[in-house]
């Protein structure tokens, strides 16, 4: 007959197999605030006490880290100062180009480049490099408001998903199937063709109405991942209404994975901005815009390359820009890559 | 011989909270997992339960049940009652129970740090549990979190309250969690292994902190563990839980004198000893069974080194046990056919 066993400190484990104490819930990262106020606020502070203490030499959290991350990284750096120079450019296109870009001399068509006129001429007679800097507003607007649109719809129907599940999980994941198999260009070329105006915003609406499955997958599966973890468990336990859980404990854990997608995203709708004006269905003229001088210019290539390589390598810039800068912001939210 | 009720619990006021043939199951792709199969027990004020039992055996599953946070579907509760204070709450709806929570019965679990949110502060946490049930403003929530941090012993709290959960140690993070179940003193807290993830030195503070502010609140306390060391100095009453079930109850110490069920003794030779040095321990033969094919009869028939042809065919009720001459151990049940030898040897 087996003494009371009143040893504490040895610690009986029962369990067949004993309980592995889970890995930190991201992986190790250094967690933060949402808003985080820079480290200053969070001041250092060396262990206090005899059984405890701050492990890290330096307490920040998950988003001051990865700022100090993306600051050291050159491929920020550099992609942040060209979309910075791209913003400008497209708020104040007057600051480096005083022209206006709709007026033409049909004289001087095709013509190469001359002082005070350094890209040259187009078929039209327009200034290139007025044209090429004013149209960077249209792609910085189509792919700002495209990626926030898509960001906010995708993750708001995703993130629903995820967190009830059921019926409304599964209605959402067949129609973000159906808008999976609808083809982006082919699309494009149906949907736009229905509606005139020179206007961006049918080209955002068709952009969003494509692009939110995506980031809602990304969204529901980043907040299923989230859901199960223990302290969301813990907050319902305390008491916590479903709106406070989702908000204040899912999302901000949750929402890293979709600004890195939205990034990403960014630069392709800008491409597919100008792929749709190429094809005529997206801008149209007298709206300026890269895709548009890149179609325009496409039978003279011969003759008249420049026509065409200017806007176009604009274009290619400010794409790679874009996904640079998502490469960057993944590698700094991503714990895994540090 | 009669059926254990223990809703005769020996406090004038009734108990805290009762448990009444509770049944949870879980509808998985290979078929109905049966976690819980007709539990009792019951807390009153200022009494510690401990429920003991391997891992799927249902302890948790019972606890989950009875702080409303199971995940319903897959989760069901097909039959059973938890009444606190008398109100069966699985009558009640999703807003008062959730008015329950944190305020009147308040859980602790396992792993401190994968139970604090990474990206709030611990203040911010503690501070949560006022704002959501008192509607105090921020800083007096604050104010309030650096009193409970004292509260559980944590150094420079002032200073502490803004910092991440992953900047303070094991036992520091499991004393926070304790903090947050005690912030609005509530009634009864469920502890699911709450020392499991510590280092052994740190279990036995974390335990004795537990024990002493429970004295102090009077509160019920719920302890699930696997670790019968744990239990032994701190709860008053132990049950046994095998399969969804309690095999075995008995105050604490009856239960590690005499054991009245093959699957507690099992669990008790288990222990390593010191004066066994050289000798293997002993283990019990098997696994704990499936929960979608238990097995017929006596769940731990096939493990049981005394099971017999009646083990395979009927499920024992839990009995009250005995003395030989038949005087009644007050609080002490089991489930086995053969709980008279067991007990008797």
């Amino acid at each position: 007959m087996p003494e009371p066993q009143c040893a504490r400190p040895r610690s009986v484990a029962v369990e067949a197999v004993a309980v592995a104490a889970a890995a930190t819930p991201d992986g190790g990262a250094a967690p933060g605030h949402g808003a985080a106020p820079e480290p200053g606020a969070a001041p250092q502070r060396r262990s206090a006490g005899s059984d405890g203490g701050a492990p890290t030499g330096k307490p920040r959290g998950l988003w001051s880290d990865a700022w100090h991350d993306l600051l050291r990284n050159p491929v920020f750096v550099v992609s942040a100062l060209v979309i910075v120079f791209l913003v400008v450019i497209s708020v104040w296109p007057s600051l480096i180009a005083s022209r206006n870009p709709l007026s033409c001399d049909l004289a001087l068509a095709q013509e190469g480049s001359r002082p005070g006129h350094p890209f040259g001429f187009n078929g039209q007679g327009c200034d290139v490099y007025t044209r090429t800097v004013h149209g960077a507003r249209t792609s910085v607007v189509v792919g700002v408001l495209a990626s926030l649109g898509v960001a906010l719809t995708g993750s708001v129907l995703g993130a629903l998903a995820g967190f009830h599940g059921g019926a409304w999980d599964a209605v959402l994941s067949r129609i973000t199937d159906v808008f999976f198999a609808i083809p982006v260009v082919l699309g494009g070329l149906v949907l736009l063709s229905l509606v005139a105006g020179t206007t961006v915003w049918p080209v955002i609406g068709f952009m969003v109405l494509l692009g939110w499955p995506q980031i809602s997958r990304i969204a529901r599966g980043s907040v299923i991942t989230v859901k199960q973890n223990d302290y969301v468990q813990a907050a319902r336990a305390l008491g916590a209404s479903p709106a406070r859980i989702m908000l204040r404990h899912i999302l901000p854990n949750a929402v890293a994975p979709v600004i890195v997608v939205a990034t990403i995203a960014l630069g392709t709708f800008i491409a597919l901005e100008a792929t749709l004006s190429y094809l005529g269905v997206g801008l149209r003229p007298p709206a300026v815009s890269w895709g548009i001088d890149i179609s325009d210019a496409s039978p003279y290539i011969r003759n008249s390359p420049h026509m065409l390589l200017w806007p176009a390598g604009a274009l290619a810039v400010t794409v790679l820009a874009f996904i640079m800068l998502g490469d960057a912001v993944r590698d700094a939210l991503d714990p895994k890559l540090r | 011989m009669t059926i254990i009720d223990n809703t005769t619990a020996d406090v004038p006021s009734g108990p805290l909270l009762e448990v009444r043939d509770l049944h949870v199951e879980f509808h998985t792709r290979d078929g109905v997992a049966k976690a819980v199969n007709g539990v009792n027990y019951s807390v009153s004020a200022g009494e510690t339960l401990a429920v003991l039992g391997e891992s799927g055996s249902g302890k948790s599953v019972t606890a989950q049940a009875v702080m409303g946070i199971l995940d319903m579907p897959p989760g069901r509760i097909p039959r059973g009652e938890i009444f606190f204070r008398g109100q069966d709450m699985l009558k009640m709806s999703n807003e008062e129970r959730r008015l329950i929570r944190g305020q009147k019965i308040a859980m602790i679990f396992q792993d401190a740090l994968s139970s604090l949110n990474p990206v709030l502060s611990v203040g911010y946490q503690l501070g949560e549990m006022f704002r959501v049930h008192l509607g105090l403003s921020k800083k007096e929530a604050k104010a309030r979190s650096i009193e409970l941090m004292d509260r559980v012993r944590i150094p420079a709290a002032r200073e502490r309250v803004n910092d991440y959960p992953h900047q303070f140690s094991g036992g520091m993070r499991q004393r926070i969690m304790i903090a947050m179940a005690l912030a609005l003193e509530p009634d009864l807290i469920i502890a699911d292994e709450p020392t499991t993830a510590l280092d052994v030195t740190v279990q036995a503070q974390v335990m004795d902190l537990l024990a002493e502010l429970q004295r102090e609140y009077h509160m019920g306390l719920i302890l699930i563990t696997h670790d019968l060391g744990v239990v032994a100095d701190v709860a008053d009453k132990i049950a046994v839980m095998y399969a969804g079930r309690i095999v075995e109850t008995a105050p604490v110490h009856e239960l590690y004198k005499r054991p009245a069920h093959p699957y507690t003794r099992g669990l008790l030779d288990s222990i390593p000893r010191l004066d066994q040095k050289g000798q293997e321990l002993y283990a019990i033969k098997g696994l704990p069974p499936n929960l979608t094919r238990i097995p017929a009869g006596c769940a731990f028939n096939p493990r049981c080194p005394a099971a017999q042809d009646i083990c395979r065919t009927e499920i024992p009720a839990l009995l009250s046990v005995t003395e030989r001459d038949g005087t009644e151990l007050p609080g002490r049940g089991s489930a086995c056919h053969f709980w008279k030898e067991t007990i008797h040897g």
